[in-house]
């Protein structure tokens, strides 16, 4: 007896969720990009989920997506934490509502 | 039995560290409790078979984004809220509305769908050799594109990052 797929699969949905509303409604750059890095998590899930429980598991295709995933995930993370500290350094502030020089 | 009680620990487990992680006010503890909840979810690759997906996630996110989202944590330690003032932005309720609202879209819809109450047939191997055979021949393309892009990422990040140096006097 193993898990069913809909518990998987509302599982990546609340973490997609905590993930997004942490995104939208957090002051810190920092965490902002943790809400996207817990978004792009719950996608990953989803893909190795379907993949498990697909009718051709042995092709790997959603472990193949994943993988690349990962890695697209660690460049993302490294370029957004490195603008973060240019900001920071240029502002002396990490929070959002504060890089406002753009505002009309 | 034994399978869901493992899933239901490792989906709280995971749930828990992403809940914290956006809700704490002390920027490490949220850096420590991301770094849980991408530990959850790769216990929860190892329980669905995808062996080499979850020591993955647990050597890039574990060991490198979370160490690094710590690390940036503490360059940036002026930036630490001052006790008493707002940790969420303005928006705040506007992004709790819409989390709670595409949250129960996605859960409303995977509710409504029949096919998905079934239950894995069989346990499916994914040995690392058929992994890197496919990774060789197949996925060949796509291995290199994202080797150039994590280079370039990389050093992206570190000139992005990196120091300016002061301005030198003009020539006279």
């Amino acid at each position: 007896m193993t898990t069913p797929l809909a518990h998987y699969l509302i599982l990546a949905a609340l973490l997609f969720g905590v993930g997004l509303a942490g995104a939208l409604a957090r002051r810190n750059a920092i965490l902002v990009l943790v809400g996207l890095e817990l978004m792009f998590n719950a996608a990953n899930l989803n893909f190795i989920a379907f993949w498990r429980f697909g009718p051709r598991p042995e092709a790997l295709t959603g472990l193949m997506f994943v993988l690349f995933s990962i890695a697209i995930g660690a460049a993302e993370a490294a370029i957004g934490l490195a603008l973060v500290i240019a900001i920071y350094r240029h502002r002396r502030t990490a929070q959002v509502d504060r890089f406002d020089s753009l505002k009309g | 039995m034994l399978n869901e009680i493992a899933f239901l620990l490792c989906a709280a487990l995971t749930l828990a560290g992403a809940v914290a992680a956006m809700t704490l006010r002390n920027l490490a503890h949220c850096a420590l409790c991301a770094a849980g909840a991408f530990a959850g979810l790769a216990a929860i690759y190892l329980q669905l078979d995808a062996e080499f997906a979850g020591f993955a996630q647990l050597l890039v996110y574990v060991g490198a984004i979370a160490i690094l989202i710590l690390f940036t944590v503490l360059l940036t330690r002026g930036a630490e809220i001052q006790p008493g003032g707002p940790a969420a932005s303005t928006s705040r309720g506007m992004g709790l509305g819409v989390g709670a609202l595409v949250t129960a879209c996605l859960i409303g819809a995977i509710m409504a769908s029949p096919g998905l109450r079934g239950h894995a047939p069989q346990t499916v191997h994914a040995p690392v050799k058929r992994i890197g055979e496919q990774l060789m021949n197949q996925y060949v393309m796509p291995l290199e594109a994202i080797g150039l892009l994590l280079t370039a990422a990389l050093l992206g990040a570190v000139i992005i990052a990196l120091r300016e140096p002061p301005k030198e006097p003009p020539a006279p």
